[in-house]
């Protein structure tokens, strides 16, 4: 099974850095980042998984069911709300730089010095 | 979806992603990494990429 | 363009041998399921007990490992003045005579009726993140989206009585400092610092958890006065250039 978890993982990092490097727009570029991002999210949860156990939640569940592992989880959490807030940074950066220069392809960026 | 060229078309494209992840976030029983997946894919995201499209579209000028 | 293909070209080797070094990495670790980390499985039995929430993971997060929440929320906090910094201009604050009103009926309606359910969602969310899956991070998105929605249904006039940066701004620095300031609190009181120091409650009711409690509702403040202003930020941006100049 951890060949499945290999391949997932590693095809969406590589498809997010790949059209990172190939990307027309600033846009583009900030979207792709996340989706590389979000590889890191399902390495970090398929690696506290457990075969046949619950979610770490107890309300009505008594103690010593076996449960997945919940130090992934607080770490992803936390990690896709902030993602988000840095997203909105780069893409903020974009938009400074349209007002700039004009046009949001790297390529034409570039081109345009000062 | 980063083939997907277009922004506008790729937010779509990411809003579907995102719910992908979030019932595969299920099916690894992690409610609160689903939810915040969820809350962040459906809400944030968008809102925050449509901004940025229409401000780079319209070039700053213009009326609406 | 001749660039874009050189990268195009050059760009599939390499990211494909980046790849296939990362999925060796990842074979090169426990085999999926059979993962067995004591800290996970220790704190799994140990949580409920010591600290009276039933939902480990948010016990963790601001209970265990309170630290690196505090240091997400300062990512969030530095990210958000960033945004700040770039996007905001002088701009005179009364200038919203924009015929912006979203014209249809129906949506308007939906707005308003929608408007409540979502804010109670998000507030329950945030709540009862120390006894069922939830918690700061969470609700505090789904209550920023409770009042955007304010903005997408009804238009931009009614917005600017909630979306104004001196509303906000100040929430947001508040709730940062009320993390640090209940950690720092810890620390008067002769222990650890964020060490949690109210009576822990009982299990599966709401006062569970004592200082996580306090710690939960700042996150959850922070987070969507954090989107909020954000939002406003990029909106303040696309909006005010179109005011015709008089």
């Amino acid at each position: 099974m951890s060949i499945l978890t290999a391949i997932v993982v590693a095809w969406i990092f590589g498809v997010g850095v790949y059209g990172a490097v190939v990307s027309r727009n600033l846009i583009h570029l900030a979207l792709c980042l996340s989706v590389s991002q979000s590889s890191t999210y399902i390495l970090l949860l398929t690696v506290g998984y457990r075969h046949g156990a619950g979610a770490p939640i107890f309300k009505g569940v008594e103690l010593g069911t076996p449960a997945v592992d919940p130090v992934v989880q607080a770490l992803t959490l936390t990690d896709i709300v902030v993602g988000v807030t840095v997203t909105a940074l780069i893409l903020a950066l974009a938009l400074d730089v349209h007002r700039d220069a004009g046009s949001v392809d790297p390529d034409e960026i570039a081109e345009l010095q000062g | 979806m980063a083939l997907t060229l277009d922004p506008l078309r790729q937010i779509v494209v990411s809003s579907l992603y995102g719910l992908l992840l979030v019932i595969l976030f299920v099916i690894l029983q992690a409610p609160d990494v689903a939810l915040s997946m969820l809350v962040v894919s459906s809400v944030a995201y968008p809102l925050i990429v449509l901004i940025a499209i229409s401000r780079t579209r319209r070039g700053g000028g213009g009326a609406r | 363009m001749s660039r874009r293909d050189v990268r195009r070209l050059v760009g599939v080797p390499v990211v494909a041998a980046l790849a296939v070094i990362l999925a060796a990495g990842i074979l090169a670790g426990p085999e999926f399921g059979e993962f067995h980390g004591a800290y996970g499985q220790m704190l799994n039995r140990v949580a409920v007990p010591e600290r009276h929430t039933t939902n480990v993971v948010t016990s963790i997060v601001f209970d265990y490992r309170g630290v690196d929440t505090m240091g997400e929320e300062f990512i969030l906090f530095a990210a958000v003045v960033g945004v700040v910094l770039l996007l905001r201009d002088e701009r005179e604050p009364g200038r919203d005579t924009r015929g912006d009103d979203v014209q249809s009926d129906g949506i308007r309606m939906f707005g308003v009726a929608m408007v409540g359910p979502v804010l109670l969602v998000g507030l329950w969310l945030a709540a009862f993140g120390l006894v069922t899956p939830g918690g700061g991070f969470q609700g505090g998105v789904v209550i920023a989206a409770a009042v955007v929605i304010v903005y997408v249904t009804v238009g931009y006039r009614q917005w600017r009585r909630f979306g104004r940066e001196r509303l906000l701004d100040p929430f947001e620095g508040l709730a940062a400092a009320a993390y640090v300031a209940v950690g720092l609190a810890a620390l008067v009181a002769g222990s650890a610092f964020l060490r949690n120091l109210l009576g822990n409650g009982e299990t599966g009711t709401l006062l569970a958890g004592g200082s996580m409690s306090v710690l939960n509702w700042a996150v959850a403040i922070e987070v969507a006065a954090a989107n909020l202003v954000l939002f406003t930020e990029f909106l303040e941006s696309y909006v005010v250039p179109h005011i015709p100049e008089r």
